[in-house]
């Protein structure tokens, strides 16, 4: 039996400005996000990924529509409850760092809760376990690298035992060996805890690791679907100003040099078994 | 320049000072700053530096490192020195070279205020430099709790204290970003007229400003997010503990009060 | 203007219980129109190395000899300002650095303070909007008023204001979109070209290192510990690994490739391109050989 777990139903939103007039910063979408699903929302800087973030956490509430979250239409008067079910990471390590160290970090909103003290000290450590980050209970947030403040964000909305964990480009600000660290992290929670995952990125092979992917263009929501049926429709991608995925780049080059390719190539291994079944394997 | 300075800085450690609980810490040097004036002759000043340098001995923090990060205020004491030396006229001459007359006065006084002055450095220097911010800010907001019945908002000012700290060496790192990155446009901070050095600020002082509004802006929206809505109904997940050794340390500044009002003249 | 580093070696707050060493006994050349990359991994002393380049820091051992200008750790401070309009440094996130009223006037600020008169000043600002793609009516906009992509042109038309011969570059494409990534490097890659624009790029793509660049200097604990071109740099797995660095992803798939079909490809794919050809050209030689 699936459960909804967030359902966006013919959402509008427009930021007043000055001059009165404004476009729509996200412009008449709808979609759903069961249970247990990883969601992969992508689009050009600009496309409203973070208006509808806010929108799912009612830091803005739609001009039109309704955002059900938990089957319940969210409003002032759930919020807070809503939100105690669910976690947020941002783009910015530093700028969501609210405690002087890692433990106060991942306590800041058992504490808001009222979580008892015997009870937080558990959840905090078995938090950073979860995320890698045992040994670093009273590291200071200067002393930690990118990749693990975005690590001790995820433990602090990992300690409310939320049903949803919703990522704005949470890794976008990252080396790359800060990505890995991340992407490794929620990859490992959703297979052993089935959590839902709404993760917004630019980063493709995060994007391809997804249940499914919502592809945002200038407000408005232009497809959404598999990784596999969403890369299908490469060249409206690339006119869109998205990457391809390193294997699609190199096979459309193939065929663009004339070469017979069957299929279409995701990753990396896909390509080469093709290329293998194709050219090689006479 | 500011990385050698350490006043207000935190050492970690773990000597016997940097153990303690910081509403000791805090409630000591409070008392220790009222007590120093109590002294006033040699013997009570000696007794004063002598216990000053046996905190510092206990806290473990090597003098070299203190006498170097405190130079511009050592600075500061040396100057107050002079100015008791050369302006206060009472008592016997015991220099008297050229224009320059010095009282016996004059040096009684300059080198007390400065003792005083320098004690009340190190010992303020121990606290921070053996007690990290957010210790200090925990032991002020439990030390204030009463005050709340005065409709004192105790929380909201440790959270702000404590939200300050933390983003203390964030800014820091960024003014130091953003003067090099002015700098690498030619901007030129250290010399030429007040009236261009003031202007050499603002490229400096705007995108600073600009940043940390950003940051205060984001921070209030995570914390909004993780649903913090003001301290009512709120746990504590830092708990202070009182140990013996706190009370020891209280116990030994009763002692110092004690023998400074016996002995002192 | 020839940039050549010699036993170079920096720490950070000497003298003090924080004293951090960032850089040790670090050998290089940057030469004169070459596009040199930096790689290496966060920590491993890449930025503290930059500002050497320009003289924001000094040597605390060793000697950075950049054109005639010879900086130790005892130069005085007013020689380096010449050597800063020499060589511009475009700092991780430069957007930050964005102060004026108006775009113009940002842009110009560079120029001006390295004596270039107003109107050329102003002159080279219009120059700038246009060659990076912003609007025209953008001069007399608020840089902050401006998208995020934008932001970080005009932060960029900064530095290109006052004509570095030397173009050093701090990660120029962090928290960028594919597409303001990609322009982005493409705009430097054209200014390399055409204006014979010397180049250094401090980078964690290793696809940008291994496309852009024409000599690679690896980064590790301080140490400059491998030096060549892309094809030696990127040829040698094994090392860069020792350093926790990878190869490029077409590097990656010709391995797997050649696992696949028993032998080696004749060259190094450093990008998706060259991989293309090369695999185009050994399914052909296969083919001819079954034919
Ligand atoms: N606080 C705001 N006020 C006015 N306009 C805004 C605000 N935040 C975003 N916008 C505008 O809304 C659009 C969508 O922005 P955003 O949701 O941040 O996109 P994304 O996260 O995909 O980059 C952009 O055109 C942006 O300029
Ligand atoms: N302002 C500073 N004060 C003290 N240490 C610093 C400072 N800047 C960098 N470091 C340290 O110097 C080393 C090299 O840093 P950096 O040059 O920024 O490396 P990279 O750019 O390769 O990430 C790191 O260990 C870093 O922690
Ligand atoms: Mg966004
Ligand atoms: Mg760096």
């Amino acid at each position: 039996m699936m459960k909804e777990v967030l359902s966006m139903d013919h959402v509008s939103f427009s930021y007043q400005s000055e001059e009165g007039v404004t476009e729509k910063a996200i412009d008449d979408i709808s979609f759903a996000v069961q249970q247990g699903e990883w969601i992969a929302i992508v689009g050009h800087n600009g496309s409203g990924k973070s208006t509808l973030a806010k929108l799912m956490i009612g830091l803005l509430f739609p001009d039109e529509g309704e955002v059900n979250v938990f089957i319940q239409k969210l409003s002032e008067a759930n919020l807070w409850a809503i939100r105690s079910r669910m976690g947020f990471v941002f783009q910015n390590p530093d700028n969501q760092f609210v405690g002087s160290t890692v433990q106060d970090d991942v306590a800041f909103a058992l504490e808001n809760n009222g979580v008892p003290f015997t009870d937080m000290v558990t959840r905090v450590h078995e938090s950073l376990a979860q995320v890698n980050m045992s040994n670093f209970h009273d590291h200071e947030p200067h002393h930690l690298s990118g990749g693990q403040k975005q690590r001790v964000a995820i433990a602090g909305a990992l300690a409310l035992k939320p049903e949803l964990l919703l990522m704005d480009e949470a890794t976008s600000m990252l080396d790359p060996q800060g990505r890995d660290e991340v992407i490794r992290v929620v990859e490992e929670l959703k297979t052993k805890t089935g959590l839902t995952v709404i993760s917004i990125t630019h980063d493709l092979e995060e994007a391809l690791l997804a249940d499914r992917i919502v592809v945002m263009n200038k407000g408005k929501l232009l497809t959404t679907g598999t990784p596999t049926q969403i890369f299908a429709r490469g060249d409206e991608l690339e006119a869109i100003g998205l990457d391809l995925p390193f294997a699609m780049k190199v096979s459309r080059l193939l065929r663009e040099s004339g070469m017979e390719l069957f299929g279409e190539h995701m990753t990396e291994e896909e390509l080469v078994n093709g290329l293998w079944t194709s050219h090689f394997s006479k | 320049m500011l990385e050698k300075m350490i006043f207000g800085r935190y050492i970690p450690g773990t000597s016997f000072v940097h153990k303690l609980d910081p509403r000791s810490k805090l409630s000591f040097v409070f008392l220790f700053i009222i007590a120093v004036f109590l002294a006033n002759n040699a013997v009570t000043y000696g007794i004063l530096l002598g216990f000053t340098l046996l905190v510092i001995f206990s806290s473990r923090i090597r003098i070299y490192f203190l006498i170097n990060g405190l130079k511009p205020i050592i600075f500061l004491i040396a100057f107050t020195f002079l100015m008791h030396i050369f302006f206060t006229k009472e008592g016997a001459i015991i220099v008297d070279w050229k224009f320059i007359k010095i009282y016996e006065e004059g040096l009684r006084q300059g080198i007390f205020i400065s003792l005083r002055f320098l004690v009340l450095v190190l010992m303020t220097s121990i606290l921070t430099l053996t007690t990290s911010p957010i210790s200090i800010t925990d032991g002020m907001e439990d030390l204030l709790n009463p005050f709340k019945r005065f409709k004192l908002p105790v929380h909201e000012l440790a959270l702000m204290m404590s939200i300050s700290l933390r983003f203390i060496p964030t800014l820091m790192d960024e003014t130091d970003k953003i003067l090099k990155a002015q700098l690498a446009r030619g901007s030129d901070i250290s010399t030429g007229s007040i009236k261009q050095r003031i202007r050499a600020v603002i490229p400096l002082l705007v995108p600073l400003f600009v940043s940390a509004f950003k940051r205060a802006e984001d921070l209030a929206i995570a914390m909004e997010v993780r649903g913090y809505r003001g301290g009512e109904g709120r746990t504590r997940y830092r708990q202070l503990k009182w140990h013996w050794r706190d009370t020891v340390a209280l116990a030994l500044l009763g002692v110092l009060v004690a023998a400074l009002v016996l002995l002192r003249g | 203007m020839d940039i050549s580093l010699q036993q170079v070696g920096y720490s950070y707050g000497r003298n003090t219980p924080f004293e951090k060493r960032a850089l040790q006994g670090v050998d290089g050349t940057i030469k004169t129109g070459s596009y040199t990359a930096i790689i290496g991994h966060t920590g491993s002393g890449k930025s503290t190395l930059l500002m050497h380049l320009n003289g924001l820091l000094k040597p605390s051992e060793g000697i950075v000899q950049i054109g005639d200008t010879q900086i130790t750790a005892g130069t005085k401070a007013k020689e380096l300002k010449a050597v800063r309009r020499h060589v511009g440094i475009v700092f991780q996130f430069p957007e930050h650095q964005l102060f004026e009223e108006t775009v113009e006037k940002d842009i110009m600020f560079g120029p001006m303070n390295f004596g270039v008169s107003k109107e050329e000043s102003r002159k080279r600002a219009h120059e700038l909007i246009e060659l990076l793609g912003l609007p025209p009516d953008t001069a007399q906009k608020s840089p902050f008023d401006l998208s995020g992509g934008q932001m970080r042109r005009v932060a960029i038309a900064g530095v290109l204001a006052f004509k570095p011969s030397v173009l050093v570059l701090d990660e120029p494409t962090a928290g960028l979109d594919p597409r303001g990534r990609k322009e982005i490097m493409e705009l430097f890659s054209r200014l390399h070209a055409e204006e014979n624009l010397t180049t250094v790029l401090v980078t964690h793509s290793m696809e940008d290192a291994a496309r852009y660049a024409d000599n690679i200097i690896v980064m590790h604990n301080g140490h400059s510990v491998m030096a060549g071109t892309p094809q030696n740099i990127f040829g040698d797995e094994e090392t860069l690994a020792s350093f926790g660095l990878g190869v490029p992803r077409s590097v990656k798939l010709q391995r797997v490739v050649e696992k696949m079909i028993g032998r080696p490809l004749p060259v190094l794919a450093l990008t998706e391109e060259d991989l293309a050809t090369a695999l185009a050209r050994a399914a052909s030689e296969e083919g001819d050989a079954n034919a």
